[in-house]
């Protein structure tokens, strides 16, 4: 049984973005290692013969006719946000504190 | 009078289009039945009441002066909250986007009101579309209108029961994995996932981007066609639109007419763990579908043993690529303002934003995709999609289409295996090949299952782009057995 240690889970709520609270820690910890033990099982079969499939259809790159098309005005792209300032998304600091 | 609200969408659009009754008349109804109903069933988020009237009311207008209306004009139709509709709350089923109005309509809402048909609005689910139950909702779990202390399935859960409780004449939903055949089988509706890239994904709010499938949920197959064919078909905002014409499913869906064709039972979709009534109605139906002309052939596909696996980490790793775009920046909700710098700003707001489901989903993709395990997990999976995809084309050698049972189980009760992931994910394992490998697939009811009086679906599966076959055993197979019931199935839902 390979359930995922708290170190583990930690780090990995950390690379999602996502606080997760000690009840949840410990719920996903059995929860996680059940399922990916389950999951694991694609390794008994697959070899190194096997092409992986990335997707149902075999397309590649995909292009239309290079025109300007309609796209939303500023203050449409903007309605939604939950903070703007001068026309333009406003986001908390994005460097630490010096 | 005649009850507006338990007409086919054909009726509809016939008795709209000859006078009988106005398209408002039928808007009118079904909004009355919502309200009316809609509390016991919690199947709409967002009740769009003065867009869908007045969209009626357009269609009235056109009707009036002789102009040219679409094969579903005046039908009403119920919108699945994953697909954006300008000016109306989008949310997913998710708190991290209540209260979201989206500035564009997706191509599937744009082609329904290019078709004169109306919204009466949008429908709940799993949310982001994660589940088998529709009980990962943000906003409550749906209820069955077979019996309120069931699942509708999931994750189109919203669509199926408004269709099912007559609520709506028709609706949309997604399927990724089995999300709307699962929840058609359910509720006793016909639900389709068409073949990928059949059904533009533009402005579907993105769960597992090389699965996810839009398709219509109807009470008759000829209704489901009608609306796959007015969703379907090429759209450049989509770059995995398959630029073909949609296949003739409306012919196909009245042909009625199974001789020489040859229908593959697929061996593995059946045995342990499948409900006893859903086994031997499925043998009904196989007989029917003998009887009617078609050959029956046995197939064998061993890699659908591996396909769920497959499913689990596919799925999780694109999920949580996706729900990256759910930051708190541009959009949605945000939390922990003051002066927390943006990666505590993401990492609070997910948290507040996002149910268990969603999380855990997240945290396994997270863990599949990250370097060391890559290879071992995401990689193989692939592969495993591989195996599946070779297991069809040989099957489909033998076979024109394949059928199964659409879920192993009758509709469980709410809230019984909300404690248990896997016995959840179970649900899907008829459903998960069809999405691995790109197929089409389609859920019809073939009868109540004897020991719950539930209803059971079976599902048909057709090869890449040859949808109309699915729809040709579909129709052939609903028309013999309305025959043997000499009602549809549906009337024998409790009234509500």
């Amino acid at each position: 049984m390979s359930n995922l240690s708290r170190a583990e889970l930690e780090n990995l709520a950390k690379l999602a973005r996502i606080n997760l609270t000690d009840e949840e820690l410990t719920i996903f910890g059995s929860q996680l290692g059940l399922i990916l033990d389950s999951v694991a099982k694609v390794q008994e079969v697959v070899n190194d013969s096997i092409v992986p499939m990335s997707h149902a259809l075999p397309m590649t790159n995909v292009f239309r006719p290079d025109v300007v098309g309609q796209s939303l005005s500023n203050s449409e792209a903007l309605a939604a946000a939950p903070s703007t300032q001068d026309h333009r998304f406003k986001v908390p600091r994005i460097l630490d504190e010096e | 009078m005649t009850d507006l609200t338990k007409l086919t969408a054909v009726e509809i659009a016939t008795g709209i289009k000859s006078g009988d009754f106005s398209a408002v008349a039928v808007t009118k109804a079904h909004l009355d039945r919502i309200s009316r109903i809609d509390s016991k069933i919690n199947a709409f988020l967002h009740v769009d009441t003065e867009g869908a009237l007045s969209q009626a009311k357009l269609v009235d207008e056109k009707r009036d002066a002789g102009k040219a209306l679409g094969d579903l004009a005046g039908v009403p139709v119920a919108v699945k909250d994953i697909f954006t509709q300008k000016g109306v709350p989008t949310t997913a089923g998710s708190k991290i986007l209540e209260g979201w109005i989206p500035p564009y309509d997706s191509t599937v809402v744009s082609r329904m009101k290019q078709a004169d048909m109306v919204l009466l609005g949008k429908v709940n689910m799993d949310e982001f579309a994660m589940g088998s139950s529709t009980e990962n909702s943000g906003y409550g779990p749906t209820r069955n209108p077979w019996d309120l202390d069931r699942i509708p399935g999931g994750s189109s859960g919203g669509s199926s029961a408004a269709v099912a409780g007559f609520m709506s004449s028709l609706a949309v939903g997604t399927d990724t994995g089995g999300s709307i055949r699962q929840p058609a089988a359910v509720t006793g509706t016909v639900g389709v996932k068409p073949t990928y890239g059949g059904v533009s994904r533009y402005g579907m709010i993105a769960l597992a981007s090389s699965l996810d499938q839009a398709g219509p949920f109807a009470r008759t197959v000829l209704d489901a066609a009608l609306l796959h064919k007015v969703m379907g078909g090429h759209d450049h905002h989509d770059s995995t639109s398959i630029s073909a014409p949609v296949p003739p499913i409306v012919e196909a869906a009245k042909s009625l007419d199974l001789k020489g064709m040859k229908i593959g039972v697929v061996k593995e979709l059946s045995g342990e763990g499948y409900q006893a009534g859903v086994l031997s109605l499925f043998q009904d139906s196989v007989a029917i579908l003998k009887d009617l002309g078609a050959q029956i052939v046995e197939v064998s596909c061993p890699s659908f043993e591996y396909a769920l696996a497959a499913y689990y980490l596919i799925q999780p790793s694109e999920c949580s690529s996706n729900l990256a775009r759910f930051d708190g920046m541009r959009y949605g909700m945000r939390v922990a303002e003051g002066n927390a710098g943006v990666e505590e700003v993401m990492s609070a707001t997910r948290a507040a934003g996002f149910g268990a489901e969603v999380k855990r989903r997240i945290m396994i993709g997270t863990y599949a995709l990250s370097s060391g395990y890559y290879d071992a997990y995401y990689g193989s999976a692939q592969k495993v999609r591989t195996l599946i995809a070779q297991d069809y084309a040989k099957a489909f050698q033998k076979a024109d289409v394949l059928i199964s049972p659409t879920s192993p189980v009758t509709a469980f009760k709410i809230g019984e295996k909300t404690n248990d992931p896997m016995a959840m994910y179970l649900n899907d394992i008829c459903t998960i090949p069809v999405n691995l490998a790109g197929i089409g697939g389609m859920s019809l009811p073939i009868g109540l299952d004897p020991a719950d009086s539930l209803p059971v679906g079976l599902q048909v599966m057709s090869p890449v782009m040859q949808d109309d076959r699915m729809y040709r055993v579909g129709g052939a197979l609903e028309a013999a057995l309305l025959n043997h019931w000499g009602a549809p199935l549906l009337d024998r839902a409790q009234q509500l």
